[in-house]
C-alpha cells in the first residue's frame, strides 16, 4: 500500500524480536539423544527419589510406543527426537542467593525487563510503592535460576519454588498431584515431557489464603539444539486464590527448537486460580526459518465445589503453537474460563483453543478467543465443549472472533460440541473481520501512521481478553502485539 | 496565497474518469459549499484531496498552503492541516473514542515537535469540548463509532475536527441524517471552529445547514466539473429549481 514503511527484512527482524540475543555463558548439556540412560541421568542430576525416576521411565517406555499427532492444522517437517539435547544448564551449583548468580545471567534478565531484585517491580510500570509486587521464578534452559520473594510468601504459607526444589521439599504434594490432571500418556508431547521434564514452577496455596502477590515464571531458552520441557504444578487449596503468569522468550536461531511443557492446575473447594500467559518465543524469520515449536499441554481441574479456573493467554511468538489450555469442571457450581489472543504473522502457524469438560452440576464455562492473522500465517481455533450426563444445568458461552490483516493469511475455526444433556445451554458466536482499507484510511486521515493504526485496531479487537490480564501485563501484552505486527502493513 | 488550491484536477477511479478538470480556490476565513446531484463526484473530490487510495490523480494540481499534496501520504496531509469529515464514518470496535482522539492528537503534536499530553490533561480538554458540543461524555468511553447512530457518527466527526484544529476542513455531508437538534450542534461546532485563518468546505445537499453556516461561495459540481459558482443565494436557487437547468446549460 504505502511506500513510506519500506523496511528491509533484517531491520524488521531486529526491530521485531528484541529478546533474540544469546547469553554467552558456560553451559552443561547432555549430548543429543533420548534413551533410558538420558532419563536416568536427568533424574540423577536432580537427585530425585526412586519413585520419580521410575515414573519418568514408565513415561519414556509409553512414549516410545506413541505416534505424533497429525490432526492439528499445522505443517512442519518431522522432528528428529534423537538430535535434541534434553538437558542444558548453566555450569556450577545452583546459586543459593542472588549474589551467587552469574552476572551474565542477571544481565540477561535485566535486558528482558524481568526483575530478579526484590525491591523492583516489572518493567513498564512506574515505580510506586503501592503497586502490587510480583514474585518471579526464572527458568533458564533446563533449570531454575532463582525465585524471588520466597520469604514473604512463606509468611503466608504460600509455597513458590522451582519444581526440582518442590520434589525435595514437598514430595508428598508432588507425588499426590503430579500427573493427576495430565496423565503421563495423555498425548505424545505430554508423555515426552513426563520422561524428560527438567524444571518449572511449583505453587501451593494453603487453605483460605489469598496469595499476597502475583506469581510469575519466566522461561528462557538459551542453549542451542536443546528442547525445553518444563513442568508446572499449581495447587490451590480450599478457599484460596492465586494469580500466576508465565512469560517466555528465546534467541533467534535458524534451527527450530522444541518446547513441550506440561502445566497442571488443581483447584479445591472455593479456590480460584488465574493463569495468564504472555508467550513470545522466537517466531522464526519472515520466511519461516527458525523459531520455536511450542507444543504444550495445559489443563486445570476444578476439583472442588465452586472452584474457578481461568486461562488467559496472549500468544504472539513461536513458529508453531499447538496448545489447548483446558478445564475439567468436576466440582458442582465450578467455573472454567478461557480468554485467548493468538497472533500470527509472516509464516507462523497456530492451532490453539480449549476444552471445557462439564462433569459437575451447574458448571459454567466461558470461551473468548481472538485470532489475528497477518502475512502468510495460519491461525486456527479448535475448541471442544463437552457436557457429560451428570452435568445438570451446565452452560457454556463461546465467542470466537478472527481478524485478518492482508489477503495472504488464513483463519480457521473448529468448534466441537458434545452434549449428553438436553438441558445444557451451549451458545456459540463467531465472526471474521478484516482490517478494512476504510478503517486504515480514517486513522491515517487523522494523522495516525499505518502501523500504529493497525496495532490500535488489533488492540481494540483484543480488548475483551486484555481486560482479563493483570494490569502490568496488559501493558506488556499490547506492546508485544505492536512489535509482532511490524511489517504487517505495507 | 490561497489556503487550498485545486487546479484542473482530473481523477480516475478504477478505469473511470470521475473528475475532469475541477478548479477550486479557498482562501483563509472562507466557507465554500459544494452541491450537486448524487454521483456527480463530490466525495471523489474530497477523498482525492485527503489522499485515499484508489483515487488516481491523472492531471492537475492540489495545494494546501502552497504545499503540493499529490505526493503526500494521507497522514502527511493531515499534519499539513487537512481534515476530512467522512460521509460514511467507519467503526473501530474496542478502540475507545478517547484513545483514538488522543492517539491522533499525540501524532500531530509529535510532528510539531511537541510532547504528548498527559492523559489527565487530555481528558480535561476533551470534557470541556464535549460539554460545549452538547455531547454525552459517555461517548468518549465507547468504541469509535461503534453502534453509534448515523447522527452520532456525524457529531463525532465534528468533535474530531475541533480536536485536531485543521487549516482546511472538508465536511462531506456532515449535515445528512441529522435531527433538528443535532443539526444545531453540528452548525455550532462549525461556527466554533471557523476563524479568519482557516477554511471550511461543506459538501451538502440541503439549504438547511447553510442557514446556520452561511457560505461565501456555492459551487455546483456536475458530471465531474464545477459548472457554476455563486454566492449563498445560488443554494436557494438550487433548492427551488433543482439541477436540471444547469444540466442543460452544460450539455455539449
Ligand atoms: N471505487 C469506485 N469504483 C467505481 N466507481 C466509483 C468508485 N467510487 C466512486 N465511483 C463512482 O464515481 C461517481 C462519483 O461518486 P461520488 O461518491 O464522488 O459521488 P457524490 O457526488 O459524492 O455522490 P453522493 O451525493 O451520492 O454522495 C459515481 O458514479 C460513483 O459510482
Ligand atoms: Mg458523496
Amino acid at each position: 500500500m504505502s511506500n513510506n514503511i519500506a523496511t528491509t527484512p533484517e531491520e524488521l527482524i531486529s526491530k521485531e524480536y528484541t529478546a533474540g540475543f544469546v547469553t554467552d555463558i558456560e553451559t552443561e548439556t547432555l549430548p543429543p539423544g533420548l534413551s533410558e540412560e538420558v532419563v536416568r541421568e536427568i533424574s540423577r542430576k536432580k537427585a530425585e527419589p526412586e519413585w520419580l525416576t521410575e515414573w519418568r521411565l514408565d513415561a519414556l517406555r509409553r512414549w516410545e510406543k506413541m505416534e505424533e499427532p497429525t490432526w492439528a492444522h499445522v505443517k512442519f517437517p518431522p522432528i528428529d527426537y534423537q538430535a535434541i539435547s534434553y538437558f542444558a544448564a548453566p555450569k556450577g551449583d545452583k546459586p543459593k542467593s542472588l549474589d551467587e548468580v552469574d552476572p551474565e545471567l542477571l544481565r540477561t534478565y535485566e535486558k528482558l525487563g524481568i526483575p530478579l531484585h526484590e525491591q523492583k517491580i516489572l518493567a513498564g510500570v512506574e515505580e510506586e510503592p503501592s503497586q502490587p509486587r510480583v514474585a518471579v521464578d526464572a527458568v533458564f534452559d533446563s533449570v531454575s535460576i532463582t525465585t524471588t520473594f520466597k520469604e514473604t510468601l512463606k509468611e503466608h504459607g504460600v509455597v513458590f519454588c522451582s519444581f526440582s526444589e518442590a520434589v525435595q521439599s514437598h514430595p508428598d504434594l508432588v507425588k499426590k498431584y503430579l500427573g493427576s490432571v495430565v496423565p503421563k500418556t495423555d498425548n505424545f508431547y505430554a508423555a515426552l515431557n513426563s520422561a524428560v521434564f527438567s524444571d518449572g514452577s511449583f505453587v501451593y496455596v494453603p487453605k483460605g489464603v489469598r496469595c499476597p502477590m502475583e506469581l510469575s515464571t519466566y522461561f528462557r531458552i538459551n542453549a542451542e539444539n536443546t528442547g525445553q520441557f518444563e513442568r508446572t504444578l499449581i495447587i490451590a487449596d480450599e478457599g484460596s486464590y492465586v494469580s500466576y503468569l508465565e512469560g517466555c522468550t528465546a534467541p533467534m536461531r535458524d534451527e527450530n527448537q522444541l518446547h513441550a511443557a506440561v502445566v497442571e492446575l488443581i483447584a479445591l473447594d472455593d479456590a480460584q486460580i488465574k493463569y495468564s500467559t504472555v508467550q513470545n518465543w522466537y517466531p522464526g524469520d519472515e520466511n519461516g526459518v527458525g523459531g520455536i515449536y511450542n507444543f504444550v499441554t495445559k489443563r486445570g481441574t476444578c476439583r472442588g465445589a465452586r472452584s474457578h479456573i481461568s486461562w488467559t493467554q496472549v500468544e504472539t511468538g513461536s513458529a508453531i503453537t499447538w496448545k489447548y489450555p483446558s478445564v475439567i469442571l468436576r466440582g458442582d457450581d465450578s467455573i472454567g474460563e478461557f480468554y485467548s489472543v493468538a497472533l500470527t504473522n509472516n509464516r507462523q502457524q497456530a492451532d490453539t483453543g480449549t476444552k471445557m469438560t462439564h462433569i459437575g452440576r451447574n458448571t459454567k464455562s466461558t470461551i473468548i478467543s481472538k485470532g489475528i492473522s497477518a502475512g502468510h500465517s495460519s491461525n486456527a481455533y479448535r475448541g471442544l465443549v463437552r457436557m457429560n450426563p451428570g452435568a445438570r444445568d451446565a452452560r457454556n458461552y463461546t465467542q470466537c472472533d478472527s481478524l485478518l490483516i492482508g489477503s495472504e493469511c488464513a483463519a480457521h475455526t473448529f468448534p466441537y460440541i458434545e452434549s449428553r444433556r438436553q438441558d445444557a445451554i451451549v451458545e456459540h458466536e463467531a465472526t471474521t473481520t478484516r482490517v478494512s482499507d476504510d478503517q486504515l484510511f480514517m486513522c491515517r486521515q487523522r494523522g495516525i501512521e499505518p502501523e500504529k493504526a493497525v496495532s490500535m485496531i488489533v488492540n481494540g479487537f483484543c480488548r475483551d481478553v486484555f481486560r482479563e490480564l493483570p494490569m502490568e501485563f496488559a501493558v506488556e501484552a499490547s506492546k508485544l502485539l505492536e512489535v509482532s505486527l511490524e511489517g504487517a502493513v505495507g | 496565497m490561497s489556503l487550498l488550491e485545486v487546479s484542473d484536477l482530473h481523477v480516475r477511479v478504477a478505469d473511470r474518469e470521475i473528475l475532469n478538470g475541477v478548479n477550486l480556490e479557498v482562501n483563509p476565513g472562507e466557507i465554500h459549499a459544494i452541491m450537486g446531484p448524487n454521483g456527480s463526484g463530490k466525495s471523489t473530490l474530497t477523498n482525492t484531496i485527503a489522499g485515499q487510495e484508489g483515487y488516481i490523480v491523472e492531471n492537475g494540481d492540489l495545494r494546501l498552503n502552497g504545499t503540493n499534496l499529490v505526493e503526500l501520504e494521507p497522514e502527511e496531509r493531515s499534519y499539513a492541516g487537512l481534515f476530512l469529515a467522512f460521509q460514511y464514518p467507519v467503526e473501530i470496535p474496542g478502540v475507545t473514542n478517547m484513545e483514538f482522539l488522543k492517539t491522533a492528537v499525540d501524532s500531530h503534536r509529535k510532528q510539531r515537535g511537541e510532547t504528548a499530553l498527559s492523559s489527565v490533561e487530555f481528558i480535561k480538554n476533551m470534557r470541556a469540548l464535549v460539554t460545549k458540543l452538547d455531547f454525552n461524555p459517555e461517548f468518549l468511553k465507547r468504541g469509535v463509532n461503534e453502534s453509534f447512530s448515523g447522527g452520532e457518527k456525524k457529531r463525532n466527526e465534528i468533535l474530531q475536527m475541533l480536536c485536531l484544529d485543521p487549516k482546511v476542513a472538508l465536511l462531506d455531508e456532515t449535515d445528512s441524517g441529522l435531527d433538528i437538534d443535532a443539526l444545531q450542534v453540528v452548525a455550532k461546532g462549525i461556527n466554533e471552529f471557523r476563524n479568519s485563518n482557516n477554511a471550511v468546505v461543506l459538501v451538502t445537499h440541503y439549504q438547511r445547514l447553510l442557514n446556520h453556516v452561511v457560505p461565501d461561495y456555492v459551487h455546483v459540481l456536475l458530471n465531474g466539473t464545477i459548472v457554476k459558482s455563486g454566492d449563498a443565494s445560488l443554494a436557494l436557487d438550487l433548492e427551488r429549481n433543482g439541477y436540471a437547468w444547469l444540466e442543460q446549460d452544460n450539455s455539449p
